[in-house]
């Protein structure tokens, strides 16, 4: 489902980062950790083509990013990957239930309201659809971002660092709950982090 | 979800931003839409009614009053002048068609004009129920008049003195009988009470106490000699007239100026004046509004830009969800082109108000109603502008929206 090879990138002070390859199966779960500064959510971007990787190559369903035209590497962007941000990122002016709607409406208006309705009622959002994600709680806001990442049903789940705010109940649910979702959408789940709680749950690891 | 829905959000949610940028909007389309209206209908109006005339010949005085008092009917005369005088124009080989007018008296604020039958032709009206008038004191109301007195063929009033509604003295002894009600013209006539000239002479003989005995009203043809000695010094109010060919515009008002006691007046030429003096008020107002309408264009930008920059995290989401730049400008755009629709409709809608109640003042104060009507040709080139500036406005705030750099935003990567 994703395959990394010789992947670096340079910043703009000059700095080159080298990342180790990644060949990941569909339906497959892998946890990236490593320590703040290792250019985890660097990767996350390279794979998601959100930056142009310096060298090396990043295939998605067979599909090499490096070929896509711009349009199109959008058109895919949206279409077959879900992310879940480590700061949560929503349009302000829409209610959550908006929200949901906005995302599966790009890049194909694919309204899917029986998918909605199951989703917000196993992330507990159900009663919070008609309020602006402003007023919505830090828990709450946890759990929309999640929502936002999979009500598309992606074939690929990035998530950054979505555990770096939460206690260790908390922290549990919401890999849990990643996990679940992931198998249900039959998506292959790349999560990134330095969160060594999180260990436990994944046997595939890649360590920065 | 359409990306129109989200720009209309997104426009809402900053309310303050929001009501700025229509409140200048709205302000300068309301100027525009109501001066051009205003400047557009008055105009139209003075053309029609002083179209069927060429010249007027009246007392000396100042030009511009002898044509609105004796074509337009919105001033008082500059005096009167003997018909006799007048009446070597009638035949003149310049002139294809002259008609005296004489009038004084009002019926509650409408004049009573003292004509012959071939006045209404000027302005192509026709008896639209009863009849003609015949004789002295016969009436034929115009339109507007009889809507508005709600007069009936049959009803009988009196004549008041001056031109003014509320006058001091009333000719009870000679009441006016409506004998016809003309039909809408749009024009000045539908203001007008129209009867017999001689109807004007005698009432005010008879004030004068010129009349050895009160006239009886049907003997008009009976006693010709008594009637030729008065028409030796008869007085009309003017003489309305209408040229053969342009050669009589270019000698005759220069002959009867010089070598007259009146004075001729060219309706087209003193309106052409007037709505000049009227024009440059026009077009200040007009400056003012498009310079409201680029300081609008101005607060549309700076609204933007800072919409755009206060929402980029949002942009780059959007990215991330497979929207192209493309589409994140047009949603920047649509949401410059909903403030700039909304902006008009409202100015339209408000200048279109002002049009409805600047109506009745000019109704009561001149006779002429202005009417709400659907946006014309310039105002559409109007709308063009004002979206060409709110387009121009956007792009330039969205510039921004090409060097979006999506993991930097997100992530600070």
């Amino acid at each position: 489902m994703v395959t990394t090879s010789n992947l670096t990138y340079t910043y703009e002070n000059g700095e080159v980062l080298s990342f180790p390859d990644i060949d990941l199966t569909p339906g497959e779960h892998v946890l990236v950790l490593g320590p703040s500064g290792a250019g985890k959510t660097t990767l996350l971007y390279l794979m998601a083509g959100l930056l142009p990787a310096t060298t090396g190559t990043v295939s998605i369903a067979g599909t090499p990013l490096h070929e896509l035209l711009r349009r199109e590497l959008d058109h895919f962007r949206g279409h077959q990957m879900g992310m879940v941000f480590q700061q949560y990122h929503f349009i302000k002016s829409l209610s959550v239930a908006d929200n949901l709607r906005l995302r599966q409406s790009f890049p194909r208006n694919n309204p899917d309201q029986e998918r909605m309705g199951a989703l917000v009622q196993r992330l507990g959002l159900k009663d919070q659809l008609h309020k602006k994600v402003t007023a919505l709680s830090q828990g709450q806001q946890q759990r929309l971002a999640i929502a936002l990442g999979l009500i598309h049903r992606p074939k690929i789940i990035f998530a950054d660092e979505p555990t770096s705010n939460l206690d260790d109940d908390n922290c549990v649910k919401v890999i849990s709950l990643l996990k679940e979702e992931a198998k249900l959408c039959q998506s292959s789940l790349v999560i990134i982090t330095h969160d060594l709680r999180v260990m436990s749950h994944f046997e595939n690891r890649v360590m920065l | 979800m359409k990306l129109s829905f989200l720009a209309y959000r997104n426009m809402v949610s900053k309310p303050l931003n929001l009501l700025l940028s229509l409140l200048l909007l709205t302000l300068s389309v309301s100027l525009v839409t109501f001066a051009f209206q205003l400047s557009k209908q008055l105009g139209g109006q003075l053309n029609k009614n002083i179209a069927p005339v060429d010249m007027v010949i009246g007392a000396k005085g100042s030009p511009l009053q002898l044509v609105l008092s004796s074509v337009l009917h919105v001033d008082v005369p500059t005096g009167n002048i003997p018909l006799k005088e007048a009446s070597q124009f009638y035949k003149h080989p310049f002139v294809e068609s002259a008609i005296p007018v004489s009038y004084g008296d009002n019926h509650q604020g409408f004049r009573i004009l003292g004509t012959q039958p071939q006045y209404l032709d000027f302005y192509n009206a026709s008896v639209n129920t009863g009849r003609m008038f015949d004789h002295s004191f016969e009436v034929v109301a115009g339109s507007v008049v009889a809507q508005k007195l709600n007069l009936k063929v049959g009803d009988t009033f009196t004549g008041s003195h001056g031109l003014a509604a509320i006058a001091a003295e009333s000719h009870d002894e000679h009441p006016y009988t409506i004998k016809g009600i003309l039909t809408p013209t749009g024009t000045v006539i539908d203001q007008l009470l129209v009867t017999k000239l001689e109807s004007i002479w005698e009432s005010h003989e008879h004030k004068k106490e010129h009349a050895e005995e009160p006239h009886e009203h049907e003997h008009d043809d009976e006693d010709h000699d008594h009637e030729h000695e008065h028409d030796e010094d008869r007085e009309i109010t003017s003489l309305l007239v209408k040229f053969k060919n342009p050669l009589g515009m270019i000698q005759l008002p220069r002959f009867i100026n010089e070598n007259t006691s009146m004075q001729a007046a060219l309706p087209a030429y003193e309106v052409q004046r007037l709505t000049g003096l009227l024009g440059s008020g026009v077009r200040t107002l007009n400056g003012i509004a498009l310079a409201i309408l680029l300081v609008s264009g101005l607060s549309i930008f700076i609204s933007l830009l800072k919409t755009i920059r206060e929402r980029k995290q949002e942009l780059a989401l959007l990215r991330t969800y497979g929207l192209r730049t493309r589409q994140l400008l047009w949603l920047a755009l649509l949401e410059g082109l909903f403030l700039t629709f909304i902006g008009f409709i409202s100015g339209w809608l408000i200048g279109r108000l002002g049009i409805w109640l600047a109506s009745s003042y000019t109704q009561k104060g001149y006779g002429y109603a202005l009417d709400v009507t659907a946006p014309d040709k310039i105002e559409w080139l109007f709308f063009g502008l004002t979206l060409l500036i709110a387009l121009l406005a956007s792009l330039l705030a969205s510039k921004s929206i090409f060097k979006l750099n999506v993991a930097k935003t997100l992530s600070d990567v």
